[in-house]
C-alpha cells in the first residue's frame, strides 16, 4: 500500500516538474517575442509552412466535416429539419468544429515536422552551433514558429469556416434538396460574430499550443534518431490533448458569462 | 605565440547524474598558440570545450577568458563573448535547412548584423579559402561529402574572424589525405588570423602536426601538458601507451557499458 502510494507520488511530483518546465518554457518564448532582435523574414517563412500549406488538409477535412454535420442532422431531426441544419452546420462550425478540427490537423502536420526539425538539430549540434555563432537559438528558431502558429491557424480556421459550411450548404441542397437561397438565408441568420470570434480566438491559443509543443519537444530531445522520433510523438500526442482540454476551458469561460 | 593568458581553466568539474565525466580539468591557452587536447574516447574532450563556450553549464571550477570568468555570464553578454570563438563542431553540425554559403555567412549576419549581399561576398572568399569554389555556396549541405562538409564547417568557424578557434575532431571519420588537407587549412586559417586554437583530437599525426602544446585527459583530468616536442619523451606510462597505440598499459579501456 505504502509502494503504491509512493509511486503515486513519485508520478504526481515528476508530472509537476514537468509541467514546470513547460512553462518555463512557455513564459521565456512569450518574453523573448517582444525584445528584439526580430527574425520576420523567419516568421513569413513559418507562417507560409503551417499557414499557406495545411490549406488543402484543412480545407478537405472542413468540407467533408460539413457535409456529414448536414447529413446527420437532416436524418437526427424529423421535423423542422431545415432550420435545424443550418443552425447546427453554423454554430458547431464556427464555435467548435472549424478551430478543433485544423487545429488537430495542424497539430499533426506542423506539430510533427516542428519537433522533428528542430529535435535533429538538437541531436547534431545545431543549436550549439547557433550559439557559438552569437545567436539565440531560442530567439531563432522557437519564437518565430510561436508568433506563425499563433497567427496562421485563426487564418486557417477562417477559411476552414467559410469550407465547412460550403459542404454542409453542398449536402443541402443537392442531397437534401433543400431550397439554396433559403438555407442560405436560414445560414446568415444563425452566423454570429460573437461565435466567429470566439473560435477564433480559441483558434489562436490551439496554434500557440501546437507550435509550443512542437519547439518544446524538439528542444529538448536527446539520445540521436530514437529521442528525435519520440520527441516527434509526444509532440503530437500532448498538442492534441492540451487542444481538447484548453477547449473545454475556454468554451466554459466564453459561454458561461 | 605570447605570454599573455587567453583562456585560463581551473578545476573544472562537470558530472552527468552519478557518472563523473570532469574531475578538476585545468589547463591555460596563450594567445597565438595552438593547443591540442589528446584522449581516449568518452574522456570528456568535448564535455570540456562546451563547457569553455559556455554550452554546457560546468558543476564548480572557472574559465576565465582574457580575465573575464566566463562561468557566470548569461544571456546577452553570454552572446557577446561568442564574438571571440570560432568553433568547429564534430559532426559539422551544418545548418541543412540552409545553403552552404549561407552556412558560412551565418555569424555574419544573424551575429554581427552584416547585409547579406556583403556577407555572402565574404562567405564565396571564405569558401575560397578553405578550397570550395563559388559553386559550392549554392549547394545544400546534404549535398556534400564529409571531407567537404568539415571544410565548409571550418570555413563557417572563421568566417566571422575569431580570436579563439576551437576545432573537435576535426580529422576524424576522414580518410589520411582528406584529414591532411584540413591539417593543413587549420594550420593556415590560424595563422593567418593570428588567432588561438584548441583542437581535441586521438589522431596522433594531426596532433603532431597543428600543435605548439599538448595537454592528455585522462579519468576527468589533465594528466600531463607540455610542449609539442617532447610528446615523444614525456616520461609518463600514459602519454606512451596513448601515443604508440598500445592496448595493454596503464589506460584500461572501459569496455563495460556504464
Ligand atoms: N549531454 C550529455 N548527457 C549525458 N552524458 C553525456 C552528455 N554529453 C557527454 N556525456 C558523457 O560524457 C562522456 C564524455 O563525453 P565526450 O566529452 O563527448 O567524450 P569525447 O572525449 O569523446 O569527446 C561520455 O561518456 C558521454 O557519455
Ligand atoms: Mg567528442
Amino acid at each position: 500500500m505504502l509502494d503504491f502510494l509512493a509511486s503515486i507520488g513519485r508520478i504526481f511530483i515528476l508530472f509537476l516538474q514537468a509541467t514546470g518546465r513547460l512553462t518555463l518554457f512557455a513564459v521565456t518564448g512569450i518574453s523573448h517575442c517582444f525584445r528584439p532582435p526580430f527574425y520576420p523574414r523567419l516568421i513569413g517563412r513559418q507562417l507560409v509552412d503551417m499557414g499557406y500549406y495545411s490549406l488543402p488538409v484543412v480545407g478537405l477535412t472542413a468540407i467533408f466535416t460539413g457535409m456529414v454535420l448536414a447529413l446527420q442532422t437532416h436524418t437526427g431531426f424529423a421535423i423542422g429539419a431545415e432550420t435545424a441544419v443550418a443552425t447546427v452546420v453554423v454554430v458547431s462550425f464556427t464555435r467548435e468544429l472549424g478551430p478543433v478540427i485544423a487545429g488537430l490537423m495542424v497539430a499533426g502536420r506542423i506539430g510533427a515536422a516542428t519537433a522533428a526539425e528542430i529535435g535533429t538539430m538538437r541531436v547534431t549540434e545545431q543549436i550549439d552551433a547557433l550559439s557559438t555563432l552569437s545567436t539565440n537559438p531560442f530567439k531563432y528558431l522557437v519564437v518565430p514558429r510561436l508568433i506563425a502558429g499563433t497567427i496562421a491557424l485563426p487564418l486557417l480556421v477562417f477559411v476552414a469556416d467559410i469550407i465547412g459550411m460550403f459542404g454542409g450548404f453542398l449536402v443541402a441542397t443537392y442531397t437534401l434538396d433543400y431550397n439554396p437561397r433559403g438555407f442560405i438565408g436560414q445560414m446568415w441568420d444563425t452566423l454570429s460574430t460573437d461565435d466567429v470570434v470566439s473560435g477564433l480566438i480559441k483558434s489562436a491559443v490551439f496554434g500557440f499550443i501546437v507550435a509550443l509543443m512542437g519547439c518544446y519537444n524538439g528542444y529538448h530531445s536527446k539520445g540521436g534518431a530514437q529521442g528525435v522520433g519520440s520527441a516527434t510523438t509526444y509532440a503530437v500526442v500532448s498538442a492534441a490533448i492540451m487542444i481538447l482540454v484548453s477547449d473545454y476551458v475556454l468554451t466554459a469561460l466564453f459561454f458561461s458569462s | 605565440m605570447s605570454d599573455r593568458v587567453k583562456i585560463a581553466v581551473r578545476g573544472l568539474k562537470k558530472s552527468f547524474g552519478s557518472k563523473v565525466v570532469l574531475d578538476g580539468v585545468d589547463f591555460d591557452l596563450h594567445e597565438g598558440e595552438s593547443l591540442v587536447i589528446i584522449g581516449g574516447s568518452g574522456s570528456g574532450k568535448s564535455v570540456t570545450v562546451k563547457c569553455v563556450l559556455g554550452l554546457m553549464e560546468p558543476d564548480a571550477g572557472s574559465i576565465l577568458i582574457d580575465g573575464v570568468e566566463a562561468t557566470r555570464l548569461a544571456g546577452a553578454e553570454r552572446l557577446g563573448l561568442m564574438h571571440k570563438f570560432g568553433m568547429l563542431f564534430q559532426g559539422a553540425a551544418l545548418f541543412d535547412s540552409l545553403p552552404v554559403w549561407e552556412n558560412v555567412a551565418f555569424g555574419l549576419i544573424q551575429g554581427k548584423g552584416m547585409n547579406r549581399a556583403r556577407a555572402r561576398d565574404i562567405a564565396i572568399q571564405k569558401l575560397g579559402a578553405v578550397g570550395l569554389g563559388p559553386e559550392v555556396g549554392m549547394l545544400s549541405p546534404a549535398e556534400l561529402s564529409g571531407g567537404m562538409q568539415k571544410r565548409v564547417a571550418l570555413a563557417r568557424a572563421i568566417a566571422a574572424e575569431p580570436e579563439i578557434i576551437v576545432f573537435d575532431e576535426p580529422t576524424t571519420g576522414l580518410d589520411p589525405i582528406m584529414a591532411d588537407v584540413i591539417n593543413d587549412l587549420i594550420i593556415k586559417c590560424v595563422k593567418d588570423l593570428g588567432a588561438s586554437a584548441i583542437s581535441i583530437t586521438h589522431d596522433m599525426v594531426s596532433t603532431r602536426k597543428i600543435a605548439n602544446r599538448v595537454a592528455m585527459i585522462y579519468k576527468g583530468r589533465i594528466i600531463w601538458s607540455d610542449i609539442a616536442q617532447r610528446i615523444d619523451h614525456s616520461g609518463n606510462q600514459f602519454v606512451d601507451q596513448f601515443i604508440h597505440g598500445r592496448a595493454d598499459g596503464p589506460i584500461q579501456m572501459e569496455i563495460r557499458a556504464l
